[in-house]
């Protein structure tokens, strides 16, 4: 192994952490596929491989590139950072090292935006922090999102992708799906519009709290989503499962989610049920009661 | 007993001759009639529930049902709900909430069904489901945790303006050992898991996640009456609360402030 091999070894390493924003990396090689993409191609594609179809998984900011109108996000809540609450061995020195490689301090990214100028509040979990586990800061942020969005009489879209309840936060990580369940449900009880994209992976605690609260529940394809993790659910029955078991396609034909969408057609999706919502001509039809 | 470690607690809870749900209903409740169902799919065994008279009251009992035999237990799936089970006991929250009764959930689960059925039927869903409905329930909830508290299959079930544990009872919101197993490769360190998890009920009254611990006591018998006595003190401060906005409004924050975290610079967080 050549010098230009470790080098190659050290890109694609980066590129694991931010396909999107480390303007040194030239060449990507998909994960599914293999085919080697020049990164600009790749990003220019959503991060969608060209040649297999594989679905990149983004970073927040990108996400948020790719959906919100051009410097329209406003970022709210980026001052929240984990805390340690249970001393559990390892996590501070995880979570520092962490906002330093990925540019988050936790796995949620929120605030305000316009899409296709609708102003909606938007939340994008981002897997590259520990897998999106939700702890008490991804809670507490989404929580004030939704309430935020109450008070300002706003619709909230929420990419959701994680792998649960942060175990490293205990007993706090898992009441975090009660609390942002009961900010939605209030926001619900308003009469505004709550969107959920389920990108992948939506699994564990994420999954049987707020993803699947959403008035509309769109996925990207071929994601994966459930709640309890596939070689657990293997191991209590005893057989291999379809490779579809738990899929975006596999939810969409049991009835949990609405509609697949594909990455390049998302944010029209979106922008056009936000506007039948809250746009212009969306308009509540009066009903009135006799006598 | 205050000093006993998360595993010790562990192997207690997990004595079949510990008292379990139709224990607590054959003693607390009187003219208790089983109601069966989801109204979708099917009755899940793994959650039994009902309606009778908790100190003369009419109350709706929820709770997740274990066996002591092999043959019982495998007919309550070990406890362990299906979303059906959590459909059941939603349909009979909201009657409860209809006929202004109060509910009272007896929490005991490993966890919710992992099976293949469980997330073709939606088991997320039907959790998720849960919180948001108990959480605007407009009648008093009380849960308690009598013995294992499993992550969402037990959240499910307690979305409550009180919730109490039994104190040798526990709430974690994953296994020790699957902890150990995820974290540290080695489902063998499943005892130094529990205790870092801080999943007792001592632990988490300590967090104000948890209203009360209930004293066990020396017999099954003392331990019953001692369930008794708490829900019947949690219902009688419930209902002095006679406005329910006001209720639902503290249930809601009762909630709100649970989390832990620091505030930073927001340049700090910015990074590349």
């Amino acid at each position: 192994m050549g010098l230009i091999d470790l080098f190659q070894k050290t890109r694609e390493t980066s590129m694991e952490m931010k396909p999107q924003e480390d303007d040194t990396v030239k060449v990507v090689k998909c994960k599914g596929c293999g085919a080697e993409l020049k990164a600009y191609v790749y990003g220019k594609n959503l991060y969608v491989c060209p040649h297999c179809g594989r679905y990149g998984r983004l970073l927040a900011r990108t996400r948020i590139r790719q959906i919100a109108d051009k410097d329209s996000f406003e970022e709210l809540y980026a001052n929240l950072a984990p805390a340690d609450p249970i001393n559990f061995p390892g996590y501070a020195e995880k979570t520092a090292e962490l906002a330093e490689k990925v540019g988050m301090s936790d796995a949620v990214k929120t605030g305000v935006c316009r899409i296709g100028g609708v102003e909606t509040c938007i939340g994008v979990m981002d897997s590259h922090f520990m897998m999106a586990s939700m702890g008490s800061v991804v809670g507490e942020k989404l929580t004030r999102l939704f309430e935020y969005a109450t008070e300002k009489s706003l619709p909230v879209v929420i990419f959701t992708c994680s792998g649960g309840a942060r175990m490293q936060e205990g007993m706090f990580s898992l009441l975090q799906m009660a609390k942002v369940s009961a900010a939605a449900r209030r926001h619900s009880d308003a009469g505004l519009l709550y969107i959920t994209v389920l990108t992948d992976p939506t699994t564990g605690g994420v999954t049987a709290s707020f993803a699947m609260l959403g008035d509309i529940i769109l996925a990207e394809p071929r994601t994966t989503i459930g709640f309890a993790g596939r070689r657990v659910i293997e191991g209590t029955i005893g057989q291999t499962l379809p490779d579809d078991f738990q899929s975006s396609e596999f939810l969409l034909s049991h009835g949990f989610c609405d509609k697949i969408v594909p990455r390049n057609q998302l944010r029209e999706t979106l922008e056009t049920i936000l506007k039948l919502h809250c746009g212009p001509k969306a308009k509540k039809w009066q009903v009135r009661r006799h006598g | 007993m205050a000093n006993r470690t998360a595993s010790e607690k562990m192997r207690i809870i997990h004595d079949t001759k510990r008292p379990m749900l139709s224990d607590y209903i054959e003693e607390l409740f009187d003219d208790f009639v089983e109601l069966h169902g989801d109204r979708y799919f099917a009755d899940d065994h793994a959650i039994m529930a009902g309606i009778g008279y908790f100190n003369g009251t009419p109350v709706t009992v929820i709770g997740h049902r274990k066996g002591r035999t092999i043959e019982q237990n495998m007919d309550a799936n070990f406890g362990m709900a299906n979303p059906e089970g959590y459909r059941k006991a939603l349909r009979l929250a909201h009657q409860a909430e209809k006929f202004h009764r109060p509910v009272i959930n007896f929490v005991d689960t490993s966890g919710a069904y992992p099976g293949a059925g469980a997330e073709e039927r939606g088991q997320g869903e039907a959790i998720a489901r849960c919180l948001y409905e108990f959480i605007e329930l407009k009648t008093p909830v009380v849960s308690i945790v009598t013995g294992e508290g499993g992550s969402g299959g037990a959240l499910a079930l307690a979305v409550a303006d009180r919730v109490l544990m039994l104190e040798n009872a526990i709430y974690s919101v994953v296994s020790p050992r699957a902890c150990a197993s995820i974290l540290w490769k080695d489902p063998k360190r499943e005892g130094e898991a529990a205790e870092a998890l801080r999943l007792t009920a001592q632990d988490l009254y300590e967090f104000g996640m948890i209203e009360g611990i209930v004293p066990e006591g020396q017999t099954n018998a003392q331990l019953i009456r001692n369930v008794g006595r708490a829900l019947r003190d949690q219902l009688a401060e419930l209902s002095a609360e006679q406005d329910i906005d006001i209720l639902l409004q503290k249930r809601y924050e009762k909630f709100r402030k649970i989390g832990v975290f620091r505030q930073i610079n927001q340049e700090e967080n910015e990074g590349v």
